[in-house]
């Protein structure tokens, strides 16, 4: 086992000032999410680079849930398998909570509960009153739990040190509009905090700071980026069905869209969100709308995709554009509804009968969930295809520090649409017709009054109008024909993050998506170990040269992801099949994010062998 | 040009609403079909740029290609039509859309989408073409085909009928409709009312497949069709109030039905007790009509239309997909204002 630098146990006096991992354990439904978000956003508030991940039951009530905070002023937010502080607050979980303490860890319980045997480590233990204190208060019964959950903030908050007046500032946030709220939350929180300040003698050594603020950043996340960037990408037409991780992307599209979508001239609606009756006519709808010329999207998890997938290949041939956002839960089959994978990356990629490939986008922070959100609607309609987003349950539902949304550095793109004027100047139009030999025909919609505008639309065999074909030349033609514009296409896809190595680097380290916190904190782990890697995160297939160059450049290359099979290295090793041999995988699944000491020790381990085996 | 053609409101010749030549079976009843529908459209003067023809899989779904080649068309998938012409139907709402189903598209795989169509009221006209089989594979037994019934590879279906027509009452149909393919008249008229309202309505057209299932016993042959047809009422429909020849009704005899477009639909009552805006007595009636094996065929039932899918959604009165770019991105401001509530 290598040492986790982010586990380090305090000796004597030291003080670990601005890092810390913090599990509150709670029951599902107790009211614990808004206790929790004051907590991790007091900490972003404070100027404390922070994650918050909040690992849940596929349950409305009754079962554990856990919220893990993460700060670190160094910058490394991904998850850590130990913890240093475990705020307690479920019978039902306690004694196994206690257990992921590490020597010099600290413990806070409310001390209704049987406190629990910590054996072979030293930890410093705070009961907290949660009982005796709410008696204190008049509380209505309905609000009870949810307000012992303000007591271990104004606790817990006092004794690492967070000032009372950033608890104020947060609380006065989260409930702007209603100040009445905020008071009588904040009344509840500064009840524990002067409970801890009067009381609580403090033994441990974790102590908050506050640091320059991070005014660069916001705190949100990955669905509510990805449904912001589709509305600033001129979204019209979102069907959707509702799935677990999936459904918050839509829902905050809805809560924003009544306020950002009104037209300027009219004052009416210019984008239709509509649940439909499952997600065959979610993808259904969605490809009629693009069809008709409108900007369409809809959003599902690997279950969803597995149904759409029969409409996703109809828009793939009929060459409609539409975009599908794929927030990844673990599978196969229902799986882990409420747990984080990246396995549905191989089924994207040539989804449907046939042949098919797809262009998939990868964000890998909320910033991108925001940029992919309008660059794939103008990818969609530039190529009329299929265009993925794949998103994950880590990076969709939690809520990340994140760079603040830029506003769309391009024009809305249409494509090649159009309309009667530019129509009847085409000598010979075709809709399936390669006009400027780049694989991308011009294509007109519903509406258009020209004679020569319409079209027949059909998933069976076609010639370059649309008619009906089995002609073998006909056949391949058109396959071909979309082939080429899906080489075209690579040009407009996302360059990789790359980041290089202190000194020169033998090996490439490769990830994509949510794991970039954790890989950019094993790269400096490994280099601690005294092994140089550079980093690439790869934010779209198909690969580009850029990739292709990263792994051509380096010895061996870990493809690390939360997937079995090596889904990525896979895919890699046929698209860049002369450097297959440089790609050695590095898979984790099990539901959760990664961790920066599993992968470091993982590659560590290998490069110890000989680096050489897969 | 052509002497003495006759030329719609429009200026357009019925020639201008045909299509690619039919390629299903000679005496198909779908074919019947096709060619109500363009006679339907241009009597009603409608600009084939203004409809579009959605449909799925089958030979039922194959027909929009031999009519209205100047309409976009879009055969999709089997089942998903309504999926598609819910989406496209946002496109450019001016646009008449025709849905055209088949017995195994609308009562089996696409089931749930036909009854959720319907629900949502996405303005559109809904054409089954139910032959009871599946010709296209070649003459399987459908969700339509009666009981008992015997087929050469298939032996003896075992299972009972669904009604379509009782299946879009319950889901709510302001528009529901039953003809035949042996009855064109009645069949382009209720097109034509059909297109003349704003919501959804279903046409059930009972239409023979003269390969495989055209047996004298079969509900949907042409013989048992024409020996038991028996229509609810007489139906005419006029674009405008003076083309009607009221006097020659019997006073009390007809009812007189303004559409949504302001054309009108004259009941010339036959059975004199049918009120089509009676949802149970619709729902009687096709009880009893498999039943006693007599085959209803007329306007089942017609409502008020409730507000359609687009009306709920208050968008701006111009076709939906030209709208500029510039009216569909919101402002930089606009999204200062999040970056500052996220912080």
């Amino acid at each position: 086992m290598i040492q986790d630098t982010t586990q380090k146990s305090p000796q004597g006096n030291d003080r670990i000032v601005n890092e810390i991992c913090m599990a509150i354990c709670t029951v599902n439904g107790s009211g614990s999410a808004t206790a929790n978000s004051i907590l991790y956003r007091a900490l972003f508030r404070m100027g404390i680079l922070t994650s918050g991940k909040n690992i849940f039951p596929s349950n409305i009530k009754g079962l554990p849930t856990w919220f893990v905070i993460r700060a670190s002023a160094r910058g490394y937010t991904g998850r850590v398998a130990h913890d240093d502080v475990v705020v307690a607050m479920n019978a039902a979980t306690i004694q196994k909570d206690a257990t992921y303490l590490q020597d010099g860890g600290v413990l806070f319980y409310a001390d209704h509960l049987q406190q629990p045997e910590i054996r072979d480590k030293e930890v410093v233990t705070y009961p907290m009153p949660i009982k005796a204190l709410m008696k204190q208060v008049d509380v209505p019964r309905n609000l009870q739990s949810y307000m012992e959950n303000m007591l271990y903030v104004g606790i817990v908050g006092q004794v690492l040190r967070i000032p009372e007046e950033v608890l104020k500032a947060t609380i006065d946030h989260q409930f702007r509009g209603k100040p009445a709220i905020a008071e009588s939350n904040f009344n509840i929180v500064k009840l524990g905090f002067q409970y801890a300040l009067e009381n609580i003698e403090k033994k441990d050594h974790f102590y908050l700071e506050q640091l320059p603020e991070l005014s660069d950043y916001i705190l949100t996340d990955g669905n509510n980026a990805g449904a912001l960037g589709s509305l600033y990408g001129g979204l019209q037409f979102c069907a959707w069905y509702p799935i677990t991780p999936a459904t918050s992307l839509v829902e905050s599209a809805i809560d924003q869209v009544g306020k950002l979508r009104k037209d300027p001239i009219t004052g009416k609606n210019t984008c239709v969100i509509l649940q439909v009756e499952d997600e065959l006519a979610a993808a259904g709808a969605t490809l009629g709308a693009g069809w008709a010329g409108l900007r369409a999207m809809t959003s599902t998890s690997g279950p969803g995709i597995s149904l759409m997938t029969e409409n996703i290949g109809l828009a793939y041939f009929t060459e409609t554009p539409m975009v599908i956002w794929d927030v990844q839960r673990v599978g196969p089959s229902t799986g882990l509804p409420t747990r984080t994978a990246q396995g549905d990356l191989s089924m994207l990629y040539t989804l449907g009968h046939g042949d098919t490939k797809h262009v998939i986008l990868i964000p890998g922070t909320v910033t991108e969930c925001f940029e992919f959100g309008w660059r794939s609607l103008d990818i969609a309609e530039k190529y009329q295809t299929p265009i993925f987003v794949l998103s994950d349950l880590d990076l969709g539902m939690n809520t990340w520090v994140t760079k603040r949304f830029q506003y769309p550095n391009q024009p809305v793109e249409r494509g090649k649409i159009v309309w009667e004027e530019k129509l009847e100047k085409f000598k010979d139009w075709g809709r399936y017709k390669d006009l400027d030999g780049d694989g991308i025909p011009y294509r007109t919609v519903i509406g258009n009054t020209s004679e020569k505008s319409a079209y027949f639309t059909r998933g069976t065999g076609h010639d370059e109008y649309g008619n009906y074909s089995e002609d073998p030349k006909n056949w391949s033609d058109m396959l071909n024909r979309i082939g080429v514009k899906l080489k075209g296409v690579v040009k407009d896809l996302p360059d990789p993050i790359i980041r290089r190595a202190k000194a020169d680097a033998d090996i490439g380290i490769i990830g994509m998506g949510s794991t970039h916190d954790a890989m950019i904190e094993a790269q400096d782990l490994l280099a601690e170990m005294g092994i140089q890697a550079d980093y690439m995160r790869v934010r779209a297939l198909p690969a580009n040269t850029v990739v292709r160059e990263f792994i051509a450049s380096h010895a061996r290359n870990y493809i690390v992801e939360l997937n079995r099979d090596g889904q990525l290295r896979q895919i890699l090793s046929l698209e860049i099949s002369e450097y297959s041999e440089k790609l050695i995988s590095i898979s984790e699944i099990g539901g959760l994010p990664l961790t920066a000491a599993w992968t470091a020790e993982k590659i560590f381990t290998k490069e110890k062998k000989g680096g050489k085996k897969r | 040009m052509e002497k003495n053609v006759e030329l719609n409101r429009i200026g357009l010749a019925l020639a201008d609403y045909k299509g690619k030549p039919s390629t299903l079976c000679p005496g198909c009843g779908h074919n019947a079909i096709s060619n109500q529908i363009q006679a339907a459209v241009w009597e009603l003067g409608i600009a084939p740029e203004k409809v579009m023809k959605i449909s799925g899989i089958g030979c039922s779904s194959k027909s929009p290609n031999y009519f209205l080649d100047r309409s976009f068309g879009f055969n999709g998938l089997h089942g998903r039509m309504p999926t598609v012409a819910t989406g496209a139907s946002f496109g450019d709402s001016s646009i008449k859309i025709l849905g055209i189903s088949g017995d195994g598209d609308t009562a089996s795989i696409g089931m749930g989408h036909f009854k959720h169509v319907i629900r949502r009221n996405v303005p559109m006209v809904y054409i089954i073409e139910n032959n009871g089989c599946y010709g296209l594979t070649k003459g399987q037994f459908s969700a339509t085909t009666d009981q008992g019934l015997v087929l050469k590879h298939q032996g003896v279906n075992i299972l009972p009928p669904l009604d379509l027509c009782m299946e879009a009452l319950i889901s709510g149909a302001p528009f529901v409709a039953r003809t035949f393919s042996g009855d064109v008249k009645q069949m382009k008229e209720l097109i034509k009312a059909a297109l003349s309202q704003n919501g959804v309505a279903v046409i059930d057209v009972i239409s023979p497949c003269v390969t495989f299932n055209n047996r004298d016993e079969a509900l949907q042959s042409y013989s048992w069709g024409r020996e038991h047809e028996a229509p609810i009422q007489g139906i005419s429909h006029f674009t405008r109030r003076e083309d009607m020849q009221l006097e020659s009704f019997e006073e009390g005899t007809f009812r007189e039905i303004q559409l949504n477009d302001g054309s009108y639909m004259v009941l010339k009552k036959i059975d004199k007790d049918y009120d089509p805006t009676d949802r149970h007595a619709a729902l009687d009636l096709l009880t009893e009509s498999y039943k006693y094996h007599y085959f209803a065929t007329g306007l089942i039932y017609f409502s008020e239309v409730p507000p359609t899918i687009q009306e709920q959604y208050d968008l701006p009165d111009e076709p939906f997909n030209r709208l500029t770019s510039d009216r569909l991105r919101p402002s930089k401001e606009s999204l200062e204002a999040i970056n500052i509530s996220l912080y």
